[in-house]
């Protein structure tokens, strides 16, 4: 196969994923969830035959109620307002439990403001730093070209994912960052084995030259690339078709970031790293 | 001879890894700590509000910690996480627990009790309390706190009461009046009580909060999570089970494809699995939902190693080597592979370690000890069972060549 000859299609097919995933973020930006934003979450049971409008109708009696979106799931019910403190938390189970029945708590969540870009600016500066010190072990064991590819390679499956994100107006959560963490683990580990082996054909001087050398590479490390993604889609696919409803969105990042990992390793690093080693 | 040795010394491993699984199924699955996120319970993040004239110090918050977990052990929960978060914050999480919402009122309230007179001058403060219990009001309605002081509150509480002989003297908590009853005459055996028409349970908790002691600082809730019993174990238990279904996919899958080698690695992966879970039980490591993110991605990568592995070592039969040899060769080689690519993860989960909180640190906990894991088992016992493995036939197609 020539993937370093057919560079180009990988590259403008990743260019227009990601220019769709930017303008999608400049002009919708994301749909933040109460970890980035702030605010509070309630989660309820009750009799299915309570509508939405009536449980709305319910909360916004509270005068400290000024905007609240409610979502019906069958017979759960999310409502998410500004800020709740604890009286105010109280006196709507209190209504609920009044007005309908078999009403059950599920959940209550509430976080401030300052919270939220805390979490935001912690989980990017520590991604940042991790990404930094990821480069200069590359750079150490391998070459620092190998280690710019690897990396923007990671650049590129992080965009990617927020650029979904963005387009689907997908809810951001705190779990959305343990996503992409897992996701930047997983492309890494997924780059580095074919690096590895574009770095063991070099030290062999055969007279191949770097495109298809690269291309062999690719090809020896096909196998383990395709199995390796295959089976850790495996426990994600069961947990996204049954695992518990609160898991889904979080599920559903991690399996697409995996896919892009694991295409990202083979169309964009290894030709990135053709790229950088032409240039160099 | 060496065959019937290398058999032998299988089904040993086969059976004691069965026996292992069978005895540390259920103490694991009881002494796993698992995140409010998966079994209900509570998470707060207080910070501690300065007011005028007062200094927040390390001192400041360690009390803070020593007060709330004196109120949380009262509320009988088993294990209540309570440690310091940076300069001013303290972190109370509390899984399990079936009212969760109940027990915020116990750790956010300040509980400084006074006593005022009038003109509002604070008399008598809680400071020097003894004793407070919850009992039936003997008015035959709702239920009041009786107390007790020291000696010193003692005294001060028989001057208040001698000074305000007809007149209300007004008990208030954290700033707030909760009644004004009016002195009948000076008390001076140093006992008292709060009525303000307390319910069995506001009554019970208020004790709770003065027989722990004020905080020395009043706290701001600024993120409350609680989760109800039902929504955690329900979302848990159906991802366990998908979890499992997953991990018995990856099984087949390896089985089918690898053969032999195949069912060495499916070995190994129950053991990785049985020792990730196992370590963290042991070390007490919390089990949220972004650390099952971490457990699939280090079972991912511990696959992957067993993969590499076998790619090679077909890739050594292609070129002709004896099945020993190509097995040498194929772990040498894999070897360098499995540790770079190990190694750049572990750094990046070692920094998320470090600089990461909340969900971020759950994360990078469980992979932090599933690649450790994954290295150890892969390339020792893996490769032990391997080699024995090659005694038993000498059939390439036994490993997929």
């Amino acid at each position: 196969m020539q993937f370093i000859q057919n560079r180009k299609y990988s590259f403008i097919f990743s260019t227009i994923l990601i220019i769709l995933g930017l303008i999608s973020i400049f002009v919708q930006g994301f749909k933040l969830g109460i970890d980035f934003e702030g605010g509070s979450l309630l989660r309820f049971k009750m009799d299915a035959a309570v509508s939405s409008a009536e449980v709305r109708s319910t909360i916004e009696e509270f005068k400290f109620i000024d905007q609240a979106s409610i979502q019906k799931s069958g017979n759960e019910f999310l409502i998410r307002t500004r800020e709740l403190n604890q009286e105010q938390t109280e006196q709507i189970n209190k209504a609920f439990a009044a007005k309908f029945k078999n009403v059950e708590y599920l959940s209550a969540e509430s976080v401030g403001a300052t919270m939220g870009s805390e979490l935001t600016r912690n989980a990017v500066l520590s991604v940042l730093i991790a990404m930094l010190l990821m480069l200069v072990y590359i750079s150490f064991r391998f070459e620092w070209t190998f280690g710019v590819a690897a990396v923007v390679a990671l650049f590129h499956n992080v965009l990617i994912v927020l650029g979904i994100f963005s387009i689907f107006q997908w809810e951001l959560d705190g779990a959305f960052i343990a996503a992409i963490l897992t996701i930047v683990g997983y492309s890494i580990n997924d780059t580095i084995v074919i690096f590895d082996r574009i770095r063991e054909n070099l030290r062999l001087k055969t007279r191949d030259d770097l495109t298809t050398l690269l291309n062999k590479s690719i090809m020896q490390t096909m196998n383990r690339s395709v199995n390796t993604v295959l089976t850790v889609l495996f426990p994600l696919v069961t947990l996204y078709l049954f695992g518990g409803s609160t898991i889904k969105i979080f599920v559903l990042t991690m399996l697409i970031g995996f896919v892009v990992g694991a295409y990202s390793s083979i169309f964009i690093a290894s030709p990135l790293y053709y790229d950088i080693k032409q240039r160099a | 001879m060496q065959k019937n040795f290398s058999v032998a010394v299988i089904l040993a491993i086969i059976v004691a890894l069965g026996a292992l699984t069978y005895f540390a199924y259920h103490p694991i699955l009881k002494n796993l700590n698992l995140g409010l996120d998966l079994r209900g319970g509570l998470h707060v993040v207080l910070e501690a509000q300065e007011k005028e004239g007062q200094k927040i110090s390390a001192d400041t918050i360690n009390k803070a910690v020593g007060i709330l977990r004196n109120r949380v052990d009262k509320l009988g929960v088993s294990e209540p996480l309570i440690y310091p978060q940076g300069e001013r914050r303290v972190v109370v999480e509390l899984a399990g627990i079936d009212d969760p919402e109940e027990a915020v009122n116990i750790i956010k309230n300040t509980a400084q009790l006074e006593f005022w007179d009038e003109s509002g001058k604070v008399l008598v403060t809680g400071k020097h309390l003894k004793e407070a219990q919850a009992r039936a009001s003997g008015e035959g309605q709702g239920f009041e706190v009786a107390i007790d002081f020291d000696r010193e509150g003692a005294k001060l509480f028989a001057d208040a009461t001698t000074a305000n002989v007809n007149k209300p003297l007004m008990i208030v908590i954290d700033g707030k009046v909760i009644s004004a009853p009016t002195v009948s005459g000076p008390i001076t055996d140093g006992s008292a009580r709060i009525t303000g028409n307390f319910t069995a349970k506001e009554a019970e908790n208020l004790a709770v909060l003065l027989r722990s002691g004020a905080l020395p600082v009043s706290f701001k809730i600024l993120e409350k999570r609680t989760v109800g019993p039902t929504l955690g174990s329900d979302s848990l238990s159906k991802s366990v089970k998908a979890g499992i279904a997953g991990l018995i996919a990856i099984l087949i899958f390896m089985l089918g494809y690898y053969r032999l080698p195949g069912f060495i690695a499916d070995i190994s992966i129950v053991l990785y699995s049985i020792l990730v879970l196992g370590t963290m039980t042991l070390f007490g490591a919390v089990l949220t939902l972004p650390g099952i993110a971490a457990f699939v991605l280090s079972i991912g990568m511990a696959v992957d190693a067993n993969i590499i592995i076998y790619e090679r070592i077909k890739e050594e039969l292609r070129w002709g080597k004896t099945l020993k040899a190509a097995i040498e060769a194929g772990f040498n080689r894999a070897f360098w592979t499995i540790f770079d690519a190990n190694l750049t993860t572990l750094i990046a989960a070692f920094v998320l370690l470090y600089f990461g909180s909340g969900p971020i640190k759950g994360f990078a906990v469980t992979l932090s000890i599933g690649i450790i894991a994954s290295m150890l088992v892969v390339l020792t016992f893996t490769r032990y069972l391997l080699v024995l493995s090659a005694d038993l036939s000498k059939n390439h197609k036994l490993y997929g060549v």
